[in-house]
């Protein structure tokens, strides 16, 4: 029986001080007994001496220093993992929330994780098609790889993310995807939203959800994409399966994450973000990926909404730094109709070069993708000169590039929610709006592909 | 040695009691567990410990034991091919003893492989007076790289006897009769980290590190022993520039440094170098790297101990007068980890949080580089270059590691967002940066490569100016209000950006270009650019000039194998005069 102590001295937001502990670890889990019997979650975040610094996961109301009772239970935070948690939705700790009873943990594991040895990597590069051509044409998903959606208040990342999720398969291979999907501080009907898009696609009983909706408490926003990745690490690596986590929306984890830093009267770094979130965002995305000897693999991609659609505030910034490219949604597009409103100039993949060309999707598929980006960015040079200067002021080329920046946002970018294309329409697609650029002009483009396809 | 006891854990930070003993910057074995730290401040018999791995699960109350010697480093054969974490682990090693994928703590495994035998050659006879620097031998370490084994910085004395033949790292290999008694010594030596390795003199440097990378060789060359830095918002292609030097930059070693960034980064080279060939040795690029990688997700407090780490084995082969290159991607990280650790010793914050000495260290990471004469009785020349990735926040260079840096280096690559949404790789921008060595390259330039080298350049840098100056107008007033001179100059540098600058690190040919050829590319941009003037100035209509069917084939110049450079060079010159001849007939 772990010893109980009585000796709460402060209690500040999500933190505690509770003084005359001995025996405890830092990063220990705890337990808080209210007077009622209740009892909360909370883990060690500084010691000193006999004085321990504790941080709530769960709302701090209704304690009391003088009732409310502290024990620390000897581990850190765990996730009992099995393969029953498949089609079953857990709240941001990890207990179950779909009525069903809890499931029987074929072991525990710790939900930080351990970082994966650098030499233990697997490089991905097997090409996902996820059937969406700005994604996999110009910037191309490959399995393990860490790709957020930036996305702001608004925009329908959610309609993108859920269609990923039903149409991501890996050719040529039977394997399918699991999906484990958190959700932090988002709204019931976003959650519900996911919860009746993997319904439809049956893809609902291969499903694991941790949910923390917007009216639970914010500090356990820091644990639900932590139980998610935990539970995901299992899957992919123990059993073996490919795993693609989606987890929504970032921007209110990292508010939770400040508030943390806030109570604790930290140095603030910008914007009153914590100088380590860097680090701290790091160990969550850095999760992703593949491993020697293991069959299974983790794609990881975070939704996160951008704080006046501006992409240098820390949240995306950060993100930018750690992820393997980014997919970029953008107002502008949105408002005009485009679904989905990919913005593909600044969305990038960085994992793309290895997971495309021969063998994989197509010997042509770089050389293509090099031609649409520079061929659409002269196109929107040349439409932006064409609002100030009027038509007659551009050159007979900018007009060409104008008009085929046009087509590639009506019928390349724009295919709706529930068209799944393959790689191969995909490009030839690419290659039918390329035609209406005189041939001399495609100089990114190999000779022999100009031959085959032009 | 002395042993503490826990009192305070705050993440990295540890502070224990009972140190009164311990110095300043000793190593310290943290808990039961034998976690690694570094003593960084010492108050009373109170030290605080910033500890090199993950601190979740200790106690108060736990033994800190000093050992005793500051942060070190095992330098000898072995170095090359290894792949180390921020406090010179071998991942491998690590991989195999522990067996799993993830890091565990408390790992103990020797730097350099204590299992492997070399064959060293002695240079040095029983009975030479030898100082510190001086070679005792040879081991040839791997194909291309000779490692000469030298007598510690500091020694002094007769060498009494030597060994030739086969030998572990820690085997004697000599004895050195010092006033101090006799030393043995082994083809292992250690030294500690955040001390530089000393020199004989310093010298300023004459030559250009060359990169086969055309906008930092033609524009923005950086010299052997200089140090650059490529600041970028994410996404720009910072990391792809770094690799793209450790892969073809012509030093001997390329010591590369991932300091808080993708695991999977570190993948990509681990894979791709051993398949990439040097084009100087045609030996696998493998056989002239030491990898040192902290993640991201790593332990904090490794990374910012990551660098030094590696300028470290840089210097040590800089001392066998070799030439080295070293990249930190991404000294950003360093500066945080610094913020981090300053954070929690509770220090007054500077500007944005980051400690006020943030400046002076990172003075004295980059003043390690440098040309040298190195220490001995013959002394060697030996180069280590550093170039520093930095990743602002917001690509901002406004922010304080950016500006800290810049304070510093002599080359700025300043990356470009914009740049790279167009797809214009290497994102390097050619109005921002700069290169302070280009003047003192000038001579060699014109002695090994061409004797208007510099005067090229210079021409292309006005027209590329100009450009963004006619710019402005066309944005206002459209491309027709200007003079046929000037679209002719528009159309210039546009061949410039796209057929000289452009260069695609992923295709087999373009992504290293010799010296030789960057000045044939640039000759037949500006070659073109010269006669168009001479037509235009005649009267022959500019559309035609613009539309000849020549510029295709020196815009596909860059692709033209190295062997075939000089025969394609003249048939495109032949060409060109052809068709400028024949626009001189047509109407406009």
């Amino acid at each position: 029986m772990p010893k109980e102590y009585r000796t709460i001295q402060e209690v500040a937001g999500p933190l505690l001080m509770v003084k005359g502990v001995t025996d405890v670890a830092y990063d220990e889990l705890g337990e808080i007994e209210l007077a009622s019997g209740e009892t909360r979650r909370c883990r060690v975040l500084e010691i000193t001496g006999e004085n321990v610094l504790v941080q709530l996961f769960e709302s701090a109301a209704g304690i009391n220093p003088q009732t409310s009772k502290v024990r620390f239970l000897g581990h850190s935070m765990e996730l009992g993992v099995s393969e029953d948690m498949l089609g079953r939705v857990f709240d941001g700790l990890g207990r179950p929330i779909d009525g069903e009873p809890e499931i029987l943990p074929e072991k525990r594991m710790d939900i930080n994780g351990l970082a994966m040895n650098p030499a233990a990597r697997v490089y991905p590069e097997e090409f996902i098609q996820t059937g969406v051509s700005a994604i996999d044409g110009l910037n191309t998903l490959v399995r393990g790889q860490k790709l957020p959606i930036f996305s702001a208040s608004g925009l329908p990342h959610s309609q993108l993310a859920a269609q990923i999720a039903r149409q991501a398969k890996v050719r040529g291979t039977d394997d399918q995807f699991c999906v484990v999907f958190a959700a932090m501080g988002i709204t019931f009907e976003e959650s519900e939203f996911f919860v009746e898009s993997f319904r439809e696609s049956g893809a609902l009983a291969r499903t694991v959800m941790f949910v923390n909706l917007a009216n639970d408490p914010a500090v356990e926003r820091i644990s639900t994409p932590r139980m998610a990745l935990t539970a995901a690490e299992y899957l992919a690596f123990d059993c073996g399966m490919h795993v693609l986590v989606i987890m929504t929306d970032i921007t209110n984890y990292a508010d939770a994450l400040r508030e943390i830093s806030a109570a604790r009267k930290e140095v603030p770094g910008r914007r009153g973000y914590p100088g380590y979130m860097y680090t701290d965002l790091a160990t969550m995305y850095e999760r992703a990926g593949r491993q020697q000897g293991k069959n299974g693999s983790i794609t990881l991609i975070p939704i996160l909404s951008m704080p006046e659609d501006d992409k240098t505030h820390p949240i995306p910034d950060l993100t930018g730094y750690i992820t393997e490219g980014q997919i970029i949604l953008s107002r502008d597009l949105y408002r005009r109709g485009l679904q989905p409103p990919v913005d593909v100039l600044p969305s990038l993949s960085r994992l793309k070069n290895k997971g495309i060309g021969e063998g994989k999707t197509r010997a042509d598929h770089m050389d293509t993708m090099n031609q649409l980006f520079s061929a659409y960015a002269r196109g929107k040079e040349a439409k932006e000169l064409m609002v100030i200067l009027g038509e007659a002021a551009l050159t007979e080329m900018d007009l060409i590039y104008a008009r085929f920046a046009d087509a590639f946002e009506e019928r390349y970018v724009s295919q709706g929610y529930t068209n799944d294309r393959s790689i191969e329409e995909t490009l030839d697609l690419g290659w039918e709006l390329l035609r209406m650029i005189p041939r001399s002009e495609l100089k990114r483009i190999d000779e022999k592909y100009l031959d085959m396809y032009y | 040695m002395s042993k503490g006891t826990i009192k305070k854990i705050s993440g990295p930070l540890v502070i224990a009691s009972g140190m009164r003993d311990a110095n300043m910057s000793d190593m310290v074995r943290v808990s039961d567990k034998r976690l690694i730290g570094e003593i960084i401040e010492i108050h009373g018999d109170e030290a605080s410990i910033q500890v090199y791995e993950e601190t979740a699960g200790l106690m108060p109350g736990e033994p800190v034991e000093s050992l005793g010697y500051p942060m070190s480093v095992e330098l000898g054969p072995g170095l090359i091919t290894s792949i180390y974490d921020g406090i010179q682990r071998p991942l491998d090693d690590i991989l195999r003893v522990t067996g799993s994928n993830n890091l565990q703590r408390g790992v103990e495994v020797p730097s350099l492989k204590r299992d492997l035998v070399w064959e060293f050659v002695p240079v040095a006879k029983a009975g030479d007076e030898l100082v510190g620097g001086d070679v005792l031998g040879t081991v040839q370490e791997t194909v291309v790289v000779q490692q000469k084994i030298m007598v510690p910085p500091g020694m002094k004395g007769t060498l009494k006897e030597i060994r030739g033949g086969q030998f572990h790292v820690d085997d004697v290999v000599a004895v050195l009769e010092t006033a101090d008694g006799e030393k043995e010594l082994t083809l292992l030596q250690r030294w500690p980290v955040r001390v530089g390795r000393p020199y004989a003199k310093k010298l300023s440097p004459n030559m250009p590190l060359v990169t086969g990378q055309r906008v930092l060789d033609m524009f923005f060359p950086i010299a052997k022993g200089g140090v650059a830095a490529i600041p970028g918002p994410f996404g720009s292609g910072k990391t792809v520039t770094q690799h793209q030097l450790a892969k073809w930059a012509d030093a001997d070693i390329v010591v590369y440094i991932g300091c808080g960034e993708r695991g999977n980064e570190m993948t990509d080279v681990l894979n791709e170098f051993p398949e990439l060939k040097d084009p100087r040795t045609g030996e696998s690029l493998m056989q002239r790297t030491v990898l040192i990688a902290n993640t991201s997700d790593m332990p904090v407090a490794a990374r910012e101990a990551s660098i030094y780490t590696g300028i470290t084995i840089a210097e040590y082969f800089r001392d066998m007068g070799y030439s080295v290159a070293l990249m930190a991607d991404s000294t950003s990280r360093w500066a945080e980890a610094l913020r981090e650790m300053s954070g929690r010793l509770e220090e007054m914050p500077g500007e944005e949080g980051y400690p006020a000495y943030l400046g002076s260290r990172l003075a004295q990471f980059y003043e390690r580089a440098g040309r040298v004469m190195t220490i001995g009785s013959e002394p060697r020349e030996g180069f280590l270059s550093a170039i520093g990735a930095v990743s602002p926040p917001g690509g901002d260079i406004s922010e304080p590691v950016s500006q800290a840096t810049l304070r510093i280096v002599k080359v700025f690559w300043g990356l470009d967002a914009n740049l790279a949404y167009q797809r214009h790789f290497p994102a390097i921008n050619w109005l921002t940066s700069y290169s302070l060595y280009s003047p003192d390259m000038a001579p060699w330039f014109a002695e090994h490569v061409a004797e208007d080298w510099t005067e090229t350049r210079q021409r292309m840098m006005t027209l590329l100016q100009d450009e963004a100056e006619l710019d402005e107008i066309v944005k206002m007033v459209g491309m027709d209000a200007l003079s046929p001179a000037d679209r002719l100059k528009m159309e210039a540098a546009r061949s410039i950006r796209e057929d000289f600058l452009h260069q695609n690190s992923f295709h087999d040919i373009d992504t290293y270009t010799s010296l030789a050829k960057q000045y044939d590319m640039a000759k037949l941009v500006m070659y073109f650019y010269d006669e168009a003037s001479k037509a235009v100035a005649q009267g022959a209509p500019l559309n035609a000039l613009i539309s000849m069917d020549v510029r295709e084939r020196i815009g596909r110049f860059k692709y033209v194998p190295e062997g075939a450079v000089p025969g394609e060079y003249d048939a495109i010159l032949e060409e060109l005069h052809k068709e400028i001849a024949a626009c001189m007939g047509k109407e406009a």
